[in-house]
């Protein structure tokens, strides 16, 4: 089922201040790393609803990552620490919908850590790509 | 919500992303999403004429939105919402693809993909984007700078000359930093003291400056133009009001300990100015080494002070501040040589630092500036070793900028007063500053022996009478490809320059960033060198990365200028993509109460309704996601705009099989 010429496509959301800067310092250093995975900004990892990564796995990604500040970094003060505790409480909803773990990720990536990044999102991409495409009503199924 | 007309612009930048990103295939893309009236790309959207195009498409084609496709909108989000604005769009109707940095620079196969899905989702976004009304709030004409060294100094006249108030905060009983423990400077040989101290005065009787030594700030509230900040004084136990710096208190003190400015070399008293040059010239008494503490007995400060200025009942201080930018002046520490073994730092005698040499080298030093080792005589041969920790992948991978040339320095002094031999021990002479190059030349001429190569050792072990009683200086000598052993007396060390110890403290207190070297990171390296992440604190000097007095000057010069633009403009923009709640959803559940980190959030008890004060809410979004009943928006990142967003960037992808 999975073939070699499978890419998964993960989406990724970075916090403006750390995640999204260190990504940016990734490309001024022309780093290169796989084009899997597809990012958005917001502008704190405590805007990150949990819906919305349900939301991109139900419309297609293999993965998700979120990329944050380090704990003690956050911009807002602790936006990441609340952040942290809604992501664990994804994994569950995550797990329990049969969705791989590995297909999620939470990093802390911050403004100087281009070489952090491009080596998450490789990575990552491997990780996903090992798994194959998302097929968690298989995995439901079993559960 | 009116009809969107997107106009989509694609920018080649050069080649930078036309040279790996097809722009006509995805310009053709583009043009066939819903939405989009017009798709066009050029050479450099950024310039005068790229923005013109954009203004002729609005005001030609009536487009009511704009996606830029482009580099990172920290880049130019700020250029194009201008231009936007210029004819008459809402400057939050804009919005960018990143197809540089986080695209054409870091992929080489599937770039035109990425790009297509990345301006698919920002026009799929850009469809629902509102207009915002930024608000203007007035400006507190002030300005806090921490630290008083060369940068804080230098900053806080150029502010309080322009007729603006500066509260200059130093953590030290005096202002002076590093720069008044130097000796000489180069490539000029200036005296430092000479130099810096005219400043220092001039800052201790400015009407402008209130100056805050022995204090450090606790608490930095609020947000660029009104900022609170909370400073703690720390008791002097002298009063300043009464005091005359006559320095009889401590003639008196009988009580001593290592002199922390003299790098531990000398002693000073338990009531104390650090230096005699010090501002404000009013001593403090360490309650650490003072007796009167302990015991409460002695007071010979008090009984010999001829104005009855020692004040044993002063007490810790607080005083708020209102300001309206914050310049973070809080220099560097030097990197401590003991974890580096092998040079012996600490474990033998006579291997020093380079501030320890300052102080020796200095008049009103420990040795009254005269070159003595540890047994009083004066050292035949001296080695100086470049780059302790700097360019070293073990401690600090960057290279330190000062070392080569305070080295350099150092032969001509040595030279001065007396007769030894000198051996620099380098990896690579950096002399590239106005100056430099002739310092350089003009040292190697007075006779100084270069040896390239990085110190292996620096040992007590002697093999052979010509290394009796001497420190040998291993090394290899890279031009003549061989092992030398060097003899010598003493040893100067140039550890690099690192990020201050409680720098990861006070990035979080003025929740600016750190860069991987551990210094405070600036917003562009190029273009925007001295301010932040946060908007109205800068920094300068040697606080953002290692440099030498010149440009350390020049920086806070700069600083200086950054704020007074801010707060001489009078007022200010604030963020207007904050969060509100609607009434109509809201249950009164004070969920997002607790989780604001800037108590923007209040609770209306009549209506039973959360209410955001849109001045203090920096639009982070954690209410947004907390609340259960989604009462509450976040503007220019709803959950709509995100969801549009998400579904742009999978559009290609064929959604998993819903479950059968």
């Amino acid at each position: 089922m999975v073939t070699g010429t499978y890419e998964p496509t993960i989406i990724g959301f970075l916090c403006n201040w750390c995640a999204y800067q260190g990504a940016d310092l990734a490309g001024t250093s022309r780093m290169h790393y796989p084009p899997n995975v597809r990012s958005l900004r917001v502008m704190c990892t405590g805007r990150i609803d949990p819906t919305f990564i349900l939301k991109a796995f139900a419309e297609g990604a293999d993965g998700v990552l979120v990329g944050g500040c380090h704990p003690g970094d956050c911009h807002y003060l602790e936006g990441n620490y609340k952040a942290m505790r809604r992501i664990a409480m994804v994994r569950r909803v995550l797990e329990q919908f049969g969705i791989e773990p590995e297909r999620f990720r939470l990093e802390w990536v911050s403004a100087s850590e281009g070489v952090k990044w491009a080596k998450v999102v490789e990575e990552m991409t491997e990780q996903v790509r090992d798994l194959g495409p998302l097929q968690w009503w298989e995995n439901f199924r079993e559960a | 919500m009116e009809e969107p007309k997107i106009g989509v612009f694609i920018c080649h930048c050069g080649t930078n992303i036309a040279g790996t990103v097809d722009i006509d295939e995805v310009r053709e893309f583009a043009a066939g999403l819903p939405g989009v009236v017009s798709a066009r790309d050029y050479k450099f959207t950024c310039s005068e004429p790229g923005q013109l195009q954009i203004k002729e498409d609005v005001k030609n084609l009536g487009l009511n939105r704009v996606v830029v496709a482009a580099c990172s909108p920290r880049m130019h989000e700020l250029t194009f919402r201008k231009a936007i604005a210029e004819v008459g769009l809402n400057p939050y109707l804009l919005q960018i693809a990143n197809i540089r940095e986080q695209d054409s620079w870091v992929h080489k196969d599937g770039a035109t993909e990425l790009a297509k899905a990345l301006i698919r989702a920002a026009v799929q976004r850009a469809n629902l984007l509102e207009a915002l009304e930024r608000r203007e709030v007035p400006v507190t004409p002030s300005v806090l700078v921490v630290g008083g060294g060369i940068a804080g100094i230098q900053a806080a006249l150029n502010i309080a000359n322009a007729n603006h108030k500066v509260y200059l905060v130093e953590r030290e009983p005096s202002i002076g930093g590093r720069m008044i423990q130097l000796d000489k400077t180069f490539p000029t040989l200036d005296c430092s003291s000479c130099i810096l101290t005219p400043k220092m005065a001039a800052v201790g009787s400015h009407p402008n400056i209130e100056l805050m030594t022995y204090s450090e700030v606790e608490d930095v509230s609020g947000y660029i133009g009104n900022f609170k900040v909370r400073v703690k004084k720390k008791p002097r136990y002298v009063n300043a009001e009464l005091c005359t710096g006559c320095g009889i208190c401590m003639e008196k003190c009988p009580w001593k300990t290592d002199s922390e400015f003299d790098m531990g070399l000398g002693k000073r008293k338990a009531v104390y100015t650090p230096f005699p040059q010090a501002v404000p010239n009013v001593p403090v008494i360490d309650p650490d080494v003072c007796v009167y503490f302990e015991k409460g007995t002695c007071r010979a400060c008090e009984k010999f002070c001829p104005p009855g200025a020692i004040d044993w009942d002063q007490k810790e201080e607080t005083v708020e501040l209102e300001v309206g930018a914050i310049i973070v002046a809080t220099g560097y520490d030097l990197l401590d040589p003991s974890p580096l073994a092998e040079y012996g730092y600490k474990r033998l005698d006579n291997v020093v630092t380079s501030l320890e040499f300052e102080r020796m080298c200095s008049a009103t030093g420990p040795t009254g500036g005269e070159l003595v080792l540890k047994d009083g005589s004066a050292p035949e041969s001296v080695a100086i070793i470049h780059c302790v920790g700097s360019r070293d992948k073990n401690y600090c991978e960057y290279c330190s900028r000062v070392c080569c040339m305070y080295a350099l320095k150092y032969s001509h002094l040595i030279g001065e007063k007396t007769d030894a031999d000198v051996y620099q021990l380098y990896i690579d002479m950096r002399c590239y500053g106005k100056g430099f190059e002739e310092f350089y030349k003009r040292v190697s001429d007075e006779g100084v022996n270069f040896v390239r190569g990085k110190v292996a050792q620096i040992t007590d072990q002697v093999a052979g009478e010509e290394e009796q009683g001497k420190l040998v200086v291993v090394t290899e000598d890279t031009l003549l490809g061989r092992m030398l052993r060097i003899p010598v007396d003493m040893v100067i060390l140039c550890p690099a320059m690192v990020a201050r110890a409680d720098a990861d403290e006070m990035a979080r207190r003025f929740l600016i960033n750190r860069g991987a070297d551990g210094f405070f990171l600036e917003r562009h390296p190029k273009l925007e060198p001295v301010a932040t992440a946060s908007d109205g604190v800068f920094v300068v000097g040697c606080a953002q990365g290692p440099k030498d007095i010149p440009d350390t000057v020049a920086q806070a010069s700069a600083g200086a200028a950054e704020a007074l633009s801010l707060i001489d403009r009078g007022t200010v923009e604030i963020e207007a993509a904050t969060a509100v709640v609607d009434e109509e959803m809201c249950s009164g559940c004070k969920i997002c109460l607790a989780l604001c980190p800037y108590n923007a959030i209040t609770f209306d008890e009549e209506k039973k309704l959360a209410n955001v004060n849109d001045i203090l809410c920096k639009g982070c979004g954690v209410c947004v996601a907390a609340c259960p009943s989604a009462a509450i928006t976040g503007r220019h990142f709803t959950d709509k705009q995100i969801f549009a967003e998400i579904d742009g960037l999978l559009a290609d992808v064929k959604p998993p099989l819903v479950a059968v």
